[in-house]
């Protein structure tokens, strides 16, 4: 099991040297940093020096691979390549465009962005589950139809839709919970609970749907077929065994996502004001932050991989005829 | 007049032309004509489909781009493009009002100073100004041109009714009731419509008084290409990559795998952001590439396309060599192989016709969900040029005014409405398509 984890850590460094590089390439290559100042700086009417001034500012006025002006290992350190994408693997993001630490804000920001994820995440399964075994439990009946094609509707929605609609049904008619805002502490429920909501139920369509074709392969088993046989009620039959043994695909498919969770979502923490990191991302982008967007991508990146391994993980846990080998 | 043909069009017409083309070679095959065959005999299907040739009918009309010639000087052109749709809706492009209204009314949504004194709601320019100061006869004028409306729509329906009497005739087992349902209904929605067109703002105007009928057709374009053009780009590669890797093995297998599992595993909103965040900038440093503004808009739509592509080809890259695999370890491509046909031959004559049912269903599972993701992109900025008009700029620029007091409900209830439609039917048809060539799907 050990040597397994290892194994998947180091087969983990490729995949991580290549996002890197990719970003890398993204940012620095297709434009180079003087792209980029007059970018940021306006297009027009910029001088060379405030060019200059602004990517000695911002550690850009180095070589991109190999600085043949520098001694020993300056010659690959002291490079724009070393500077902002070496340094990641040791988790220093260095500064954003407006002089704030990165890895200061991501400490900072992570605790709004799990207040909101992980409800949405179990509260999300729990109830694509049940809505499933609803539909499961009246199946090829004229519910179980409707079921579906309720499914079918919700996927069809645009996820904006629900965000829009619930704050103003929610907040502005309503006066239940403010539209938008967090708080630390207790407090923060109310601001969390239309979020999670929101996205639980622009979410639900789609899994509920996968979690019922799920549900009836398990029906069509041996195994669910010899506990009727032996008399078995229906519903015993359901809940004990077609639950069970198909709850192991649904979780630990679910598993990979867990460490994203992280991330936050962006589209809700945008619209709710919620100052997590999706709204940080949000705002990196809009202000055209290159180092967070930078930074977030290799964190996604890494968060991913962790998420394989632990699927890889969760099903030796569930399945016990799989061997990490 | 003078012809323009941007880059997506090229692209549209050729999409168009494969899937004719697809059409004639699949008739031909029995296997696929029985699959189709069991699409077409699917009541919801065919009314899936029916609508979406509605909407790919718009967006062909969106397509035919020209620059229109200025009177006067020789051979000089406007510097807008515009489109067939553009000229047909000639009458909705240009009766813009000052600012909001609501659908089908006559006065303004918000008050104004009037001649000195009085505030109060101005009369619209264009909407029921053929009912001049007879404002009592605007419900009555209402009701007269939607019984008008449906009239025509029945007519029109009677025509196409009669012109697909030789497609019923050819293909009798088909859902054609089901079809010419659906067509009915639409041109009985649409009648009523294009006749109030004539005299109002049927969904009323927006912000900057443009009208927002107007603007939910020519977003149908935005979204068609977005879905479809995107999985026509990743095609080639994630067919290629993945029958590659499922045939050849080996360290080959290993380096297209390491390719899709890194790409994979950058978050695909942040891969898009990063990607697209360049992109603008590139477009920006070079403004001599494009002549016109909608030739920058279009680069920046292709640009999307492919970004997206690269991010969404993974998946399908990923089923095609586990297929693959499969499809290599039995007798017929064993035969083929001791028999000496090369590998590139065996691939595309052996191999790729039996995987083209996991293409055909990844085409049109991923079309609706394109569609969607184009609205979120675009509302978070980094989605399509702002100038181009579709569903995700739409609600963009709509977002603050449900926060109105009275709320302008009219332009995002448009912009959602139409793309629910188009989503739903992309995704019943996407059902059925998969149902009929999965083959594991045994009814």
């Amino acid at each position: 099991m050990l040597a397994y984890l290892i194994r998947r850590l180091l087969y983990a460094l490729p995949i991580l040297i290549g996002v890197n590089v990719i970003t890398f390439t993204l940012f620095f290559v297709v434009n180079t940093p003087d792209d980029m100042a007059r970018m940021q700086l306006g297009v027009k009417r910029v001088t060379p020096e405030a060019i200059e001034k602004w990517k000695v500012e911002r550690g850009y006025d180095k070589p991109l691979f190999w600085n043949a002006g520098a001694e020993g290992a300056g010659k690959v350190a002291e490079t724009i390549f070393f500077a902002k994408s070496v340094k990641m693997f040791a988790l220093d993001f260095g500064r954003a465009d407006d002089g704030r630490d990165i890895a200061r804000e991501i400490r900072l920001r992570m605790g709004p962005s799990l207040a909101v994820a992980v409800p949405v995440f179990v509260l999300g399964l729990f109830a694509a589950i049940s809505f499933a075994l609803l539909l499961v439990y009246f199946r090829a009946s004229y519910l179980d139809f409707a079921g579906v094609v309720l499914c079918v509707a919700m996927m069809s929605i645009s996820g904006l839709f629900y965000i829009i609609g619930g704050q103003w049904l929610v907040s502005k008619i309503w006066h239940l919970v403010p539209i938008s805002g967090y708080a630390e502490g207790l407090t923060a429920a109310k601001f969390v609970i239309l979020p999670v909501i929101v996205s639980v139920l622009a979410g639900i369509g789609s899994s509920a749907r996968w979690y019922r074709t799920i549900f009836l392969e398990e029906y069509t088993r041996d195994y669910v077929r010899t506990a009727r046989a032996k008399g078995l009620s229906e519903r015993f039959v359901l809940f004990r065994h077609v639950l069970r043994n198909a709850l192991i695909p649904i979780l630990t498919g679910a598993v990979v996502v867990i460490p994203a969770l992280f991330m936050g979502s962006l589209l809700i923490e945008a619209f709710f004001g919620i100052p997590g990191l999706g709204s940080y991302t949000i705002d990196a982008i809009n202000a055209q932050d290159f180092a967070v967007v930078r930074a977030m991508v290799f964190i996604g990146s890494a968060l991913y991989i962790v998420g394989l391994l632990l699927t890889d993980i969760s099903y030796t846990l569930a399945d016990p005829r799989i061997r990490l080998q | 007049m003078k012809f323009v043909l941007l880059w997506s069009d090229v692209l549209f017409f050729l999409l168009l032309a494969v899937a004719i083309g697809g059409g004639i070679w699949a008739s031909r095959v029995e296997h696929l004509r029985l699959s189709w065959r069991k699409v077409g005999t699917h009541r919801v299907g065919m009314a899936a489909a029916t609508l979406l040739v509605a909407f790919v009918a718009v967006a062909l009309l969106d397509s035919l781009h020209y620059r229109e010639r200025l009177p006067g000087e020789q051979d000089t052109y406007a510097v807008e493009v515009r489109s067939a749709l553009d000229a047909l809706l000639t009458g909705l492009r240009t009766r813009t009002e000052k600012t909001y209204s609501a659908p089908l009314a006559t006065h303004s949504f918000a008050k104004e100073t009037l001649d000195g004194e009085s505030r109060d709601f101005p009369r619209l320019k264009h909407a029921g100004a053929h009912l001049g100061s007879d404002l009592a006869a605007h419900e009555t004028d209402i009701a007269h041109k939607l019984v008008q409306g449906l009239g025509m729509g029945l007519v029109v329906w009677l025509v196409f009714w009669l012109a697909g009497a030789p497609l019923r005739r050819a293909a009798p087992h088909l859902a054609w009731t089901v079809a010419f349902a659906t067509l009915l209904m639409l041109c009985l929605a649409a009648g009523p419509v294009a006749m109030l067109a004539q005299g109002y703002h049927v969904l009323g105007t927006d912000k900057v008084g443009q009208d927002v009928l107007y603007l939910t057709l020519k977003s149908i374009r935005t979204g068609l290409l977005i879905g479809t053009l995107t999985t026509l780009i990743m095609l080639p590669a994630a067919v290629f990559l993945g029958l590659l890797a499922g045939y050849a093995g080996g360290w080959i297998d290993d380096v297209i795998q390491y390719l899709y599992t890194t790409l994979n595993s950058i978050p695909g909103v942040l891969l898009i952001a990063a990607a697209v965040l360049m992109m603008q900038v590139v477009i920006d440093t070079h403004p001599e590439w494009f002549a016109t503004s909608a030739e920058r808009a279009d680069a920046r739509l292709l640009a999307l396309c492919a970004i997206l592509g690269i991010t969404s080809w993974t998946g399908l890259c990923r089923l095609l060599r586990g297929e693959t695999l499969k499809l290599r370890e039995l007798e017929y491509v064993q035969a083929a192989r001791a028999l000496g046909v090369s590998g590139l031959r065996i691939l595309a004559r052996h191999i790729l016709p039996n995987v083209m049912h996991i293409v055909m269903i990844a085409i049109v599972m991923d079309f609706s969900g394109l569609v969607l993701a184009e609205a979120v992109l675009s509302y978070v900025g980094i989605g399509v040029d702002p100038n181009t008009i579709s569903f995700g700029t739409m609600i963009n620029t709509a977002r603050m005014e449900l926060a109105r007091e009275p709320m302008v409900w009219w332009s995002l209830a448009a912009a959602f409405v139409f793309m629910f439609v188009l989503v739903l039917a992309a995704n019943l048809f996407a059902d059925v398509v998969r149902d009929a060539f999965d083959p594991r799907v045994v009814k």
